[in-house]
C-alpha cells in the first residue's frame, strides 16, 4: 500500500520509494531522509485542509509531506 | 590566502551549526529552532589556546549533497571546492544533533566520500543524555575513523573539547564508504553498535503535537495566538510609551527654555526632537512584537504553523515553505526575502519574494500605531478586545489576504505545473531561554535605535532644511513652510494625491518616506512642528493630526501603507536576490498601483459613509 493509504497512527514498514519518471529529485530526497526499505514509519497527524499535508514519523524525525510526495512511498503494514 | 586553519561547519538543518559558530567565534548570527535559518555562508575567526588562528565558515544546513535549493547549493559548492572566491576547507566540522543520529549520520557518511579531514561534533549532547540516549563515543570514533567530540553549543563551556580537538594536529582523512554503498544500512549498523536509545521521540513532543497540530484545535490555537500578539502590541506598550513620550516632551520644553530663538532652536526642537522623538516612542511596540517572534522561533512552533497552513498556501500558488520567509517578513522584509533561498522552485521563490513586502513589517508599526492612536477610539469590543488592537489585526489580515490574492494572480499567469516538494522537518519543541530572548530583544532595540540615529535623523535634518528654506517673503500670511522647497513639492504632489485624500503635509512626508516607512512619522512631526504658527512646537504629533485630518484621510493613509513599497532596503534586497531590475520594477510598480487603488477606494467610501 501507499503511505497515503496508511491509517492514522498505524505503524508500517517502508518497502520502497517510487520515482515519478527518471531522476525524480523528490524521490531521491525522500530516500536521503530515511525512507528506505525496512524503516518503520507512522502517520502522526494531517493538515486541516483536505487532510493535506501528512506528518510522518520516520526514524527519529517528523517530516511534513504533501500527499503527492507521500504517494511515492510504498509501505507494508507491520504485523500487529 | 593566510596561514589560518580553514574549517567549515556542515550538517543537517537545525543541528546547531550556527549556535556552535557563534560560541566558537563570539559572533551573534541568528539562530532559531527550525530548518533553514542560515541561508548563506558566514565567516568568523578565533584563536585557539596554542595561538593557532582558525577561520570558521558557517554553511547552510542540508540533508544531502544532492542540493535542491539555492542555500543547499552553497554548501555543496564550498565542500567540493567549487565555490567562487572560497578555497576548499582544510577540515570539515560535521555537526550532528545527538538526539537524531539516525538521520544525521547518513550525511556524515556521504561527506566522508569527499576525502577531506573531518571532525564530528555530537551537538546537543546534553539533550541526548536527558532523553537517556547513550552514545559510545570512543567506539563511534573508531568505527567512523574520525575524531568525535561531544558539544553543547548553547552552553558556555560546551565547546572546550571541540576547541582542544581543533587545536591538535589535523586528523587523517577518514576512510570513504564505497560510492554505491547503502549509507542507511551503515548508519543502522553504527547505531546498533555504538548507541542505545530508549525511545524514538520525546514524549512531550508527541503530546504537544497531538493538540497543536489537531485539524481544528491546532488551527484555532494559531489564530488565537496571532490575535493575542497584536492585542499585546497595543495594550502592553501603552505605559512604556507614555513614559518615553513624557521624557521627549520634557526634553523639548527644556531645550526651548535655554536656547535662543533662531535656526538652531528650530532645527533641534522642530527637526530633531519632534521628528526623531516621534519614532522613538514606538520602540516598546516593536520590542513586544519581537518578543513574540523570538519566542515562536525558539520554541519550534513556526514549522508547525507552516504545516497547518500549507494547503492554503498551495491553493494561493505558494508553498508551505513560503511560510517562514513570509513570517520573517513581519519583522522585516529584508531577512524574509533572503530566507526564500530555502525554496527549491525558482518560480515559487519569485512569487514569495514579490508578495513578501505585503507582510506588515515592524517599520509600518509606527505609522499604523500613530494613525490608530489618533483616530480609533480606545474602547473594548464585546468586553474582551481592544478596538485599536482589532484594527491593527485587521491591517495585518489585509496584508496577508492581499498577498494570497497576488500570489494567486502570479500563479494563474504561469504555465508549467511541475511538482515541488514540501518535505519540511518539524523539530522537537524547546523552551526558549529567557537570556537568549533578552539578548535578541536588546539587539532589536539597538537596530531600531541605530536606524533612528542614522537614516531617520539624517532624513529629518534634510527635511527640516527643505522645509525651512527659502524663508517666506515679508508679506507672507500662511506658515513659513508653505513657501519653502518642501512646501512647494508637497503642493505639487498634492494634485496627484488629492483624490485619495492626502493633504500637502502628507505629500511632503511621503517623499522622505521612500527611504523607510517610519520616516513618514518623523517627517510628519517635523512638517507639523514647522507649520505651527503659534509657539506650540513642542506639542505632540498625535493630537495635531487627530484634530486636523478627517477620518477618511487617516483610513486612506492606513490603506496606502498596507501596500506602498516605501523601503529602499527591500527594493535593494529584491534586486540582490533576483539579479533583475525588472523584478524590482515589477514589485515597486504593482505595489504602488495597489496602494493608490486601495487608498482611492478607502477614501471615497469613507467619505460617503462618514
Amino acid at each position: 500500500m501507499r503511505l497515503t493509504e496508511l491509517p492514522y497512527h498505524a505503524t508500517a514498514i517502508v518497502r520502497t520509494v517510487e520515482g515519478v519518471g527518471a531522476g525524480d529529485s523528490i524521490a531521491h530526497r525522500l530516500r536521503d531522509l530515511g525512507f528506505v526499505e525496512g524503516e518503520p514509519v507512522r502517520v502522526v497527524a494531517h493538515g486541516p485542509f483536505q487532510r493535506d499535508p501528512l506528518l510522518v514519523q520516520i526514524g527519529f524525525t517528523r517530516f511534513a509531506l504533501r500527499r503527492a510526495e507521500a504517494q511515492r512511498v510504498r509501505v507494508d503494514m507491520a504485523a500487529a | 590566502m593566510d596561514s589560518a586553519l580553514h574549517i567549515a561547519l556542515v550538517g543537517n538543518p537545525n543541528s546547531g551549526k550556527t549556535a556552535l559558530f557563534n560560541r566558537l567565534t563570539g559572533s551573534r548570527q541568528k539562530v532559531a529552532n527550525y530548518a533553514g535559518v542560515t541561508v548563506e555562508r558566514k565567516e568568523g575567526r578565533f584563536v585557539a589556546p596554542s595561538g593557532r588562528h582558525i577561520r570558521v565558515l558557517d554553511l547552510p544546513g542540508t540533508y544531502s549533497l544532492a542540493a535542491t535549493s539555492p542555500d543547499e547549493a552553497v554548501t555543496r559548492d564550498v565542500c567540493m571546492g567549487r565555490f567562487d572566491g572560497e578555497a576548499r576547507p582544510d577540515l570539515l566540522l560535521c555537526v550532528v544533533d545527538a538526539t537524531n543520529l539516525r538521520l544525521h549520520l547518513r550525511f556524515v557518511l556521504e561527506l566522508q566520500q569527499l576525502g577531506l579531514p573531518m571532525v564530528l561534533a555530537l551537538n546537543m549532547s546534553d539533550a541526548a543524555a536527558r532523553r537517556g540516549i547513550r552514545i559510545d563515543r570512543e567506539r563511534l570514533q573508531q568505527r567512523l575513523g574520525l575524531p568525535v567530540v561531544e558539544t553543547v553549543a548553547v552552553r558556555r563551556r560546551g565547546t572546550e573539547a571541540l576547541v582542544r580537538q581543533l587545536d591538535a594536529a589535523l586528523p587523517q582523512v577518514p576512510p570513504a564508504p564505497a560510492a554505491d554503498a547503502d549509507l542507511h544500512a551503515q548508519v543502522s549498523r553504527l547505531l546498533a553498535d555504538c548507541v542505545s536509545i530508549p525511545s524514538r521521540t520525546a514524549r512531550i513532543d508527541d503530546a504537544l503535537d497531538r493538540w497543536l497540530l489537531h485539524p481544528s484545535l491546532g488551527l484555532a490555537f494559531l489564530v488565537v495566538l496571532l490575535f493575542v500578539m497584536f492585542q499585546a502590541v497595543f495594550s502592553w506598550a501603552t505605559p512604556l510609551q507614555d513614559g518615553i513620550d513624557g521624557a521627549i516632551s520634557w526634553l523639548g520644553v527644556q531645550l526651548a527654555a535655554v536656547l535662543p530663538d533662531g535656526a538652531l532652536k528650530s532645527l533641534l526642537i522642530d527637526g530633531i526632537v519632534a521628528g526623531v522623538g516621534s519614532v522613538v516612542v514606538f520602540l516598546p511596540q516593536i520590542l513586544i512584537l519581537f518578543l513574540f517572534i523570538l519566542v515562536l522561533e525558539e520554541s519550534g512552533y513556526l514549522p508547525r504553523a507552516a504545516f497547518l497552513l500549507d494547503r492554503l498556501m498551495v491553493g494561493a500558488g505558494l508553498t508551505g515553505r513560503s511560510f517562514i520567509p513570509l513570517l520573517s517578513s513581519f519583522a522585516c522584509a529584508v531577512p524574509g526575502i533572503m530566507a526564500t533561498r530555502t525554496i527549491q522552485d525558482p518560480r515559487d521563490r519569485l512569487a514569495t519574494i514579490l508578495v513578501a513586502p505585503l507582510m506588515t513589517c515592524s517599520a509600518r508599526l509606527p505609522v499604523y500605531a500613530l494613525l490608530i492612536g489618533a483616530f480609533i477610539p480606545q474602547r473594548s469590543v464585546a468586553g474582551w478586545f481592544n478596538l485599536q488592537g482589532l484594527v491593527l489585526f485587521g491591517l495585518y489580515v489585509a496584508g496577508i489576504a492581499s498577498a494570497l490574492l497576488v500570489a494567486r494572480v502570479i500563479k494563474s499567469r504561469r504555465k508549467d505545473e511541475a511538482e515541488h516538494a514540501l518535505l519540511l522537518e518539524l523539530p522537537g519543541y524547546r523552551v526558549p531561554h529567557p537570556f537568549d530572548i533578552a539578548i535578541g530583544l536588546w539587539e532589536r532595540a539597538l537596530v531600531f535605535l541605530r536606524r533612528v540615529g542614522t537614516i531617520i535623523l539624517s532624513v529629518t535634518v534634510l527635511l527640516w532644511l527643505l522645509s525651512s528654506y527659502p524663508a517666506p517673503p515679508p508679506d507672507a500670511t500662511g506658515a513659513a513652510i508653505e513657501y519653502s522647497f518642501a512646501g512647494r513639492i508637497g503642493q505639487a504632489l498634492h494634485v496627484v494625491f488629492a483624490p485619495i485624500g492626502f493633504n500637502w503635509q502628507i505629500c511632503i512626508a511621503l517623499v522622505p518616506g521612500l527611504a523607510a516607512r517610519e520616516v513618514a512619522v518623523s517627517a510628519l512631526a517635523t512638517v507639523y512642528a514647522l507649520s505651527a504658527t503659534a509657539d506650540d512646537s513642542a506639542a505632540q504629533l498625535l493630537p495635531i493630526i487627530s484634530a486636523q485630518w478627517s477620518l477618511a484621510t487617516a483610513l486612506s493613509l492606513l490603506a496606502w501603507y498596507v501596500y506602498a513599497p516605501q523601503c529602499i532596503s527591500t527594493l535593494a534586497v529584491i534586486r540582490r536576490e533576483t539579479q533583475s531590475w525588472r523584478t524590482v520594477g515589477l514589485a515597486a510598480g504593482y505595489l504602488f498601483a495597489l496602494a493608490y487603488l486601495a487608498s482611492l477606494v478607502t477614501y471615497q467610501l469613507a467619505r460617503v459613509l462618514t
